[in-house]
C-alpha cells in the first residue's frame, strides 16, 4: 500500500472573468511509505495546488486521491486523522504560547492522554525552554519547529510540509533537516513541496512539476545518471559576459552561473569543448578551467524546463 | 458527527481573547461607556429653557403671567428688557430662545373683556426644541387664562364648574424622560454592533493567517468550527448586555418592569442572529479590514436608523419602511421596550419574537451551509 497514490488527477480554477487556470494537469504519482519525497518545480508549477489536494483542502476537478489506501473523497474523516499538514504560511497562533498551540492540535484531534508525546516532541525540537513562551516571539526556525510539533502531536501516518524552510537561516534549515530524518525513522512518510534542489538531493525520491504537469520522477541519483546531455563546468572572468555568449552558441542547451563558476548543458559530448574554447577565444577571453563535470539535479531541472 | 468537539476552538478563543486585553475591554466595557456617551448626550428633554420679557404693560396681572409662566423648571426668565427691539439680538445670540413681548394695555382689555394679544417669539432653529416651546408656552398662557377669567366670574358672583378637566396621565415613562426611551433602544444598537464585528473578525482572522487551512484538516467538523468560534462571543455579549442593564438602572433608572428571563431570551435570539450575519461576512470577506467595515455598515447604521431607536419608522417614507421591516434591530427594540417599560408578558409580542428567531435560524443556517461548501471545495 503506498501513502499517496494521485490517479490522473486535474485541477481547474475557474473565476469568472478569467480564463480558466489548468493548476494540475492530469498527474499521476505513487507515493511510498516511509520516504521523504519531494515535489520541486518553479513557481506556479501546481506543488501547493497537488499537496492541498492530497491533504483534502481542495479537491480535483477529475481524478482521484488516495491516502493509505483510502480513497480522499469518500474516506475524508477517516484521512484526517491519519495525516498531517504543515502549510506555507507560518499558521499557528501567534497569540498563544508553544505548549498552548501544541495543546490546542492535540485537542482538536480528540487525543486524550498527549502529555507523554508532547514532552518528546518539546524535547526533540529542542523547544522546551521556550514552551510558555508566546509563538509569536519565536524566532523563524523556531517557529518552524513548533508548527512541525503541532502537524505531529497526533502521530500521524503521513505528513505534508509545503515549503518547510522558506524563509528560514541555513543553520535552522539544517536543524530542521536533522528533525526530518529523526522523524522518517520513527515510520512516518513525508511528502514536501520545496523550491530548494539541495534538499530535493535528500530525499529518497523526487518529482519535478512544470506548469502542473510531472516532467519527471525517481531517485535524485537516478536522475542525474539518466540524464545523456554531457555537463561543463567553466571557469572564467567577468562570467556575467561568458554567460551571455554562451546563451547565444547553439549547440548549448542551457547556461546557468553558480557562484563564480558557470555549467552548461551541451546538445552532444563530442568535440563540444573546442567549440566552447574557439567561441571564447573569437570574443577575447580566455576560460581558466574547462572541465566535464557529473550532472546536479539543477543542470537536469533547468535543462528540462527551458 | 455525533460528539460535537467545541471545547478546544473553545478553550483557545478564551485564551486568546483574555489575551488581548484592548479586545475584551472593547467587548466589555465599549458598550457600556457607549451607553453612558449617548445616554447623557442623545437627550430629546427640552428643559431650563431661556425667556426673555418685554413688560409694557407693567401692572399686576402681567408680572403675575411672567410669574407663572417661569415657574416650572422648563421655562426660565433669564432677561427683562426695556423694549421689545431689545429682543432680536437676544435671540439671534441664543442666549434666549423665547421673548415675549406684553403689550401696553394687557391686562385693561383682559379686565374689561376684550381680547388681549401677546407676542410670542420662538427660536426656531431646532425645530425639536421650538415645537416643544411652543407647547410650554401655549400651555402656561391657557391656563393663566383659565384662571383670569374664572378670578374674573367669581368677582360677579358666578361659580362656573369646569366642564371637562383633562387630566392626562402618561403611562411608562410619566416624566417623559428621553433616557428611559433610549435606553432599552442603544441596548440593541450596542449589542449587534459588537456580536457582528467580533465574529466576523475572529474568523476572518483565522483565515488570514491561515490557520483556517489547519482547522479544515483536522478532524473538525464545519459546525464545529463555528461553533467554538461564536459561543465564546455570545456569553461576553451577555455579560455586556448585564453590563448595559446595570448601568442603565444606576444612572438612568432605567428597571426592568417585566420578566428578566424573558428579557434573556430576546437577547439571546437576537445574539445569535447578530453572530450569524457576522459568519455570513466572514464568507464573503478576506481581510479582517473589509470584514470591519462590512459589519459597521450592515449593522450599525441600519440598527440605528431604520430600528425606530432615534426616529419614528412610521414617519419614514414608504420604501424605508418597508426595508426596516428586516432590520432584526426593530424588533427586538420592540421586545425590549415592552419588557422594559410595559412589563408585557410574551402575548403582544410573540410575533417579533418569532422574527428574531427566524432571522437568527436564516442567517446561521446559510453561513453554516456555505461554510461546508467551502470546507468540501
Amino acid at each position: 500500500m503506498d501513502a499517496v497514490r494521485l490517479n490522473a488527477v486535474t485541477k481547474v480554477f475557474r473565476e469568472e472573468g478569467q480564463p480558466d487556470l489548468v493548476a494540475v494537469d492530469n498527474l499521476s504519482l505513487s507515493i511510498r511509505r516511509g520516504e521523504i519525497f519531494s515535489l520541486v518545480g518553479p513557481d506556479g508549477a501546481g506543488k501547493t495546488t497537488t499537496i492541498r489536494m492530497m491533504c483534502g483542502v481542495l479537491f480535483p476537478t477529475s481524478g482521484s486521491v488516495e491516502i493509505l489506501g483510502l480513497d480522499q473523497r469518500s474516506h475524508h474523516e477517516a484521512i484526517k486523522h491519519k495525516i498531517g499538514y504543515l502549510s506555507q504560511k507560518f499558521s499557528l497562533y501567534g497569540d498563544l504560547t508553544v505548549d498552548e498551540n501544541i495543546d490546542f492540535f492535540a485537542e482538536i484531534h480528540r487525543m486524550k492522554d498527549f502529555r507523554k508525546r508532547k514532552e518528546e516532541l518539546l524535547d526533540f525540537m529542542r523547544l522546551t525552554p521556550f514552551r510558555d513562551r508566546l509563538a509569536e516571539r519565536l524566532s523563524g526556525g523556531m517557529k518552524q519547529k513548533l508548527a512541525l510539533a503541532c502537524t505531529l502531536i497526533h502521530t500521524p501516518e503521513v505528513i505534508f510540509l509545503d515549503e518547510p524552510t522558506t524563509g528560514v537561516d541555513p543553520v535552522s534549515r539544517r536543524d530542521f533537516w536533522k528533525i526530518l530524518s529523526n522523524v522518517l525513522k520513527s515510520g512516518i512518510s513525508i511528502v514536501m513541496a520545496t523550491p530548494y534542489l539541495d534538499e530535493a538531493e535528500r530525499s529518497a525520491r523526487v518529482a519535478l512539476l512544470n506548469k502542473g504537469q510531472l516532467l519527471l520522477v525517481d531517485t535524485p541519483e537516478k536522475i542525474r545518471s539518466s540524464f545523456n546531455h554531457p555537463v561543463l563546468e567553466i571557469i572564467a572572468d567577468h562570467p556575467r559576459e561568458v554567460l551571455h555568449i554562451l546563451r547565444n552558441i547553439p549547440s548549448i542547451r542551457s547556461a546557468q552561473l553558480f557562484g563564480d563558476r558557470l555549467h552548461v548543458v551541451a546538445e552532444e559530448g563530442a568535440g563540444i569543448r573546442d567549440v566552447l574554447e574557439s567561441e571564447l577565444r573569437s570574443r577575447g577571453i580566455s576560460a581558466r578551467s574547462i572541465r566535464r563535470v557529473a550532472p546536479s539535479l539543477e543542470d537536469v531541472f533547468i535543462s528540462r524546463i527551458s | 458527527m455525533i460528539h460535537a468537539n467545541i471545547v478546544p476552538i473553545f478553550k483557545k478563543e478564551f485564551r486568546q481573547i483574555r489575551r488581548d486585553k484592548r479586545a475584551l475591554g472593547i467587548l466589555v466595557f465599549l458598550p457600556a461607556f457607549m451607553l453612558v456617551m449617548v445616554g447623557y448626550a442623545l437627550n430629546f428633554d427640552v428643559k431650563h429653557l431661556a425667556v426673555a420679557v418685554t413688560d409694557l404693560d407693567r401692572s399686576a396681572l402681567s408680572r403675575e403671567l411672567v410669574e407663572r409662566m417661569t415657574q416650572s423648571e422648563y421655562l426660565e426668565l433669564h432677561h427683562e428688557v426695556e423694549a421689545a427691539e431689545d429682543i432680536d439680538p437676544l435671540l439671534e445670540s441664543g442666549s434666549a430662545t423665547i421673548g415675549l413681548v406684553i403689550p401696553a394695555g394687557f391686562s385693561n382689555d383682559l379686565l374689561s373683556g376684550k381680547e388681549a394679544h401677546l407676542q410670542v417669539l420662538i427660536d426656531g432653529s431646532n425645530s425639536n426644541t421650538g415645537s416643544v416651546a411652543q407647547g410650554y408656552i401655549s400651555l402656561a398662557v391657557r391656563d393663566f387664562s383659565n384662571r383670569v377669567a374664572m378670578r374674573w366670574l367669581e368677582t360677579r358672583g358666578v361659580s362656573v364648574p369646569i366642564a371637562i378637566l383633562l387630566e392626562p396621565k402618561l403611562w411608562y415613562n410619566p416624566e417623559l424622560k428621553s433616557a428611559k426611551f433610549l435606553v432599552p433602544g442603544l441596548f440593541g444598537l450596542i449589542l449587534m454592533i459588537v456580536t457582528v464585528i467580533s465574529t466576523s473578525l475572529s474568523i476572518v482572522r483565522e483565515k488570514e493567517m491561515g490557520t483556517m487551512e489547519q482547522l479544515k484538516t483536522s478532524p473538525l467538523g464545519s459546525n464545529e468550527i463555528i461553533l467554538g468560534k461564536t459561543i465564546p462571543y455570545l456569553l461576553i455579549s451577555l455579560v455586556a448586555a448585564t453590563i448595559i442593564m446595570i448601568v442603565g438602572w444606576w444612572l438612568f433608572d432605567v428597571t426592568i418592569k417585566g420578566s428578566i428571563p424573558l428579557l434573556y431570551l430576546a437577547v439571546v435570539l437576537f445574539l445569535l442572529g447578530g453572530l450569524g450575519q457576522g459568519i455570513l461576512i466572514s464568507n464573503v470577506a478576506h481581510t479582517q479590514q473589509v470584514a470591519f467595515i462590512m459589519s459597521v455598515f450592515s449593522s450599525l447604521l441600519p440598527s440605528f436608523l431604520l430600528s425606530g431607536f432615534v426616529f419614528p419608522i412610521n414617519s419614514m417614507p414608504g420604501f424605508l419602511q418597508v426595508i426596516s421591516n428586516v432590520i432584526p434591530a426593530k424588533f427586538f427594540l420592540v421586545i425590549v421596550r415592552s419588557i422594559i417599560m410595559k412589563g408585557v408578558g410574551v402575548a403582544p409580542i410573540w410575533e417579533q419574537f418569532a422574527y428574531l428567531a427566524m432571522f437568527a435560524f436564516a442567517t446561521i443556517g446559510i453561513s453554516a451551509v456555505r461554510l461546508q461548501r467551502e470546507l468540501s471545495r
